[in-house]
């Protein structure tokens, strides 16, 4: 009942012959020194080098590059900017990687039906940026946003901090036109509500290059809020503040943002950015209002009369538009920041009940003696989402196995908590073990049948994002003995 | 009813589907709930799979902001059970006579709010989902945020039961708001459609929009300051039979609503009048635009002004000729044969309930 890794032998000689004649030189990167930049994504402890890398300019090129490798039966990794922090974008060894970065065009920013038509390689913040003078803005905004780029969004399903209020990229795009790996052309959803038929754009977003290739997306733009507040608040103990999440959402109070730090975390910050945030805190929490200023204002009394109640210590609300990009700005280095004080951290993103958060920090506190390794915790806590950054040093013997031992076993906690392994990032390569985890065989077999009918090849992005019933069999037999022994390498193809 | 109960029932048809000789006949099964949407898509087929037994919420925590039903369970129950917490599903499904929670998911119509707050989909966070082969799986689950695998529970909404039997379904709820006014003004058709797409350019709480016979009635839900504002910025009269309207719109027991033939037309919301006699309402800020009688080229005008029609309302004869849905893109319509084959190889459940095609 398990079948076998897919293996693939692509004759590299004939492949590359085959792509000259479709695409122009500077489309096509075939020399060793040429592909090692798309060695691996954000991701960086996974890299593979591909054996040629496109990069189309017009959808008829895609069509031809897709049509090539579905008859010469060669992988295809489609990629965007490369700053997916699962390995989605990690290049297969025995494929091409399909960089759409040449997509970089906003076609069409329609102010009245208030929505832009982008290519996909166009950047997350440009799509605001143009909107802007319209009073408009794109909602999802994922950390990586000055970077990433729509289609990315798109296949990973990306969040940002203030998705409890605005929503997901899933509920954020309206349309999308799709290349399959047979070359054809789809166009799924519609500038109006309802498109017939069943909802393609909900399993295609978030579908991490498995479905197809996107070469055009419609989004839909909302109204810059006149206002934002935030209110930053410290407590002496993490689940007072995790109860205090819970109280708001109680209250009836839906947040634009609400996020958490515990105290590793704005240590980490606290010198790089001097937020202003309270070191003495065991956890703080930022939390927004938007909208008109007389919502803000009636919002703002709610919260602080609501976190008061909870056990706050300090509150403090931005007075000021820099005051209030200050308090955000240390939530937001805290990546780079905790990149400061290790070589190598590793980043992980499960979610859990909001309720669970107290119970999930102490037991990843207690990880931390049992691996060896410290870790900061970042959290949208809003909607459960906990970004737990383990420190090590890639260069230490050993040190780097135990991080991702670390992380699997937050992510097994995260499944038994009642969450998922992963909010917003994706599975990718990174999480694939802990798939068999959270899905049982069935599941998988559904997952499977899904991806056959969309690319019967299975050649987009193999041995990504949902895993053969041969790796959890494997996987499965590693995990009995307690995860204390090293993970299965990974299969190199 | 139990979960055991539907998962033999399934099986049961599967496994006769299996002995029918190969391009034989064999009794597929009709999914139904209060069968309050028996109207609503393709011809009804099949012998009746009544889950109406299946019910009882199974979990609701106002904190997490999720409420778990089995299928069976009524709307009613679900909306009384959350108004207790000060919360509502967002999406203000319609209840017409009794409807449940799978027949609301399975049948994808959202009510006046989806305007502001999204459709029954965006609010779909997982399932439970008997398919049709009689297995029981788990997609999505209780939380916000869940990117591991396909969002199959968001395909889900709006499928007619043709994937499978939704057996259980977790849905975000939210707060009910602060505040809600309803304000009435005197336009036209081609005014209501500018003036809609003009403020939702701009921040205002707008959850509902209503245009019928020369009269435009919009509601304003948020936070109490934030309604005030807005109506001192927007103008218009204070409607005084508010929630009662809003009812009628939700359950399409309005005037508007009558008759016959009544075509549902989704279109962009800027879109021009597309050119049909017969416009009933106005619905989700021009998004949504109801006709009645029994209209010719009513899709080709729909398509044209770049969106779709639904046969809403129809005689048998008509629904069977026209179809319910606007038909599918040949490569559309192939891809979607191959995904209900991938969730119900035999073809057992709902069939033509869609599409006739499968």
């Amino acid at each position: 009942m398990t079948n076998p890794e897919p293996v693939f032998a692509t004759d590299r000689t004939a492949l590359v012959a085959h792509l000259r004649t479709i695409l122009p030189a500077h489309c096509l990167l075939v020399g060793e020194e040429d592909l090692r930049p798309y060695e691996c994504d954000g991701l960086t402890a996974y890299r593979e080098l591909p054996l040629a890398v496109c990069l189309p300019e017009a959808e008829a090129q895609v069509i031809d590059v897709l049509r090539t490798c579905h008859q010469l039966g060669v992988p295809v990794v489609a990629r965007g900017a490369g700053t997916g922090l699962s390995g989605g974008a990690m290049p297969h060894a025995q494929g091409v990687v399909l960089s759409l970065a040449r997509f970089n065009r906003i076609l069409r920013v329609d102010r009245e039906a208030r929505l832009a038509v982008v290519q996909p390689g166009v950047r997350n913040l440009a799509v605001s940026e143009a909107a802007a003078p319209f009073g408009l803005y794109y909602a999802p905004d994922p950390s990586s946003q000055i970077a990433c780029t729509l289609g990315g969004n798109v296949a990973e399903n990306s969040g940002g901090v203030h998705c409890l209020k605005y929503g997901l990229t899933v509920h954020n795009v309206l349309r999308i036109r799709v290349v399959s790996i047979e070359g054809e052309v789809f166009e799924i959803g519609s500038e109006a509500p309802d498109a017939p038929g069943y909802d393609l754009l909900a399993l295609m977003i978030g579908s991490e290059g498995m479905l197809g290739v996107v070469t055009e997306v419609t989004v839909k733009l909302v109204p810059k809020p006149e206002l934002a507040q935030v209110v930053m608040a410290s407590f002496d103990d993490v689940g007072k503040a995790g109860d205090a999440v819970a109280a708001i959402i109680a209250a009836g109070i839906i947040p634009a943002g609400l996020e958490m730090m515990d105290k590793p975390a704005t240590a980490a910050v606290e010198p790089y950015v001097k937020a202003g945030y309270d070191l003495n805190a065991a956890a703080i929490l930022l939390c927004e209002s938007d909208g008109t200023p007389e919502e803000v204002a009636e919002e703002i009394a709610r919260v602080t009369e609501v976190l008061t109640v909870a056990g706050a210590g300090d509150i403090r609300v931005s007075q000021s538009e820099a005051e209030r990009l200050r308090f955000w700005a240390g939530r937001k280095a805290a990546f780079p920041a905790v990149g400061r004080i290790t070589p190598d951290y590793y980043c992980m993103d499960g979610t859990i009940p909001r309720k669970r958060v107290a119970e999930m920090l102490s037991s990843i506190a207690a990880m931390e003696k049992k691996y060896g390794l410290r870790c900061a915790n970042v959290f949208h806590a809003g909607d459960g989402n906990l970004h737990p950054l383990i420190m090590y040093d890639a260069s230490q013997s050993g040190d780097w196995e135990r991080a991702e031992a670390f992380g699997a076993e937050i992510l097994e906690l995260s499944v038994a908590l009642g969450g998922s392994i992963t909010g917003e990032h994706g599975v990718g390569i990174e999480k694939i073990n802990q798939m068999c985890v959270q899905y049982t065989t069935p599941e998988l077999e559904t997952f499977h049948r899904v991806k056959a009918a969309f690319d019967e090849s299975g050649l987009l992005n193999p041995g990504k994002a949902v895993p053969s019933l041969h790796r959890c069999a494997e996987y499965g037999r590693m995990h009995v003995h307690h995860g204390e022994v090293k993970f299965p390498e990974l299969e190199r193809f | 009813m139990t979960l055991d109960d539907i998962v033999a029932a399934v099986k049961t048809a599967h496994d006769a589907s299996k002995q029918a000789p190969s391009g034989g006949s064999h009794t597929p099964l009709r999914i139904r709930g209060a069968g309050s949407k028996d109207f609503y898509g393709g011809l009804l087929a099949g012998e009746v799979l009544d889950v109406s037994g299946h019910r009882g919420i199974v979990a609701y925590e106002p904190t997490e902001l999720y409420i778990t039903a089995k299928c069976g369970t009524p709307l009613a129950e679900i909306e009384a059970t959350l108004a207790e917490k000060g919360q509502m599903l967002a999406f203000e499904p319609p209840h017409f006579s009794g409807a449940t929670v799978g027949g609301c998911v399975a049948a994808g119509l959202s009510g006046p709010r989806r305007q502001q707050a999204g459709a029954v989909r965006d609010f779909m966070l997982g399932v439970k989902l008997i398919d049709g082969t009689g297995q029981v799986l788990n997609f999505g689950g209780q939380v916000m945020k869940n990117v591991a695998g396909y969002d199959v529970s968001r395909l889900l909404a709006g499928s007619l039961g043709t994937l499978g039997v939704l057996a259980e379904v977790t849905l975000k709820v939210l707060p009910r708001p602060v505040a809600e006014q309803t304000l009435v003004f005197d336009m036209s058709e081609g005014e209501a459609i500018s003036r809609l797409n003009q403020w939702g350019g701009q921040p205002l709480p707008i959850s509902a929009s209503f245009w019928h016979d020369g009269q435009l009635r919009l509601r304003l839900s948020g936070a109490r300051a934030a309604v005030k504002a807005a109506q001192g910025k927007l103008g218009g009269t204070v409607a005084v039979d508010a929630e009662k309207h809003w009812i009628s719109v939700r359950e399409q027991t309005h005037p508007a609503f009558a008759g016959p033939i009544l075509w549902r037309l989704a279109l962009p919301s800027t879109a021009h009048s597309p050119g049909l006699d017969g416009l009933r309402a106005i619905e989700w800020g021009g998004a949504l635009r109801w006709y009645a009688g029994e209209l010719d080229a009513v899709r080709g005008a729909a398509a044209r002004a770049g969106g779709h029609a639904v046969l809403y309302h129809a005689p048998e004869s008509l629904r069977c000729r026209e179809g319910a849905f606007a038909p599918l893109a040949p490569a559309l319509l192939a891809l979607h044969r191959r995904l209900k084959k991938s969730f119900d190889p035999r073809g057992i459940l709902n069939p033509g309930r869609l599409y006739a095609e499968f």
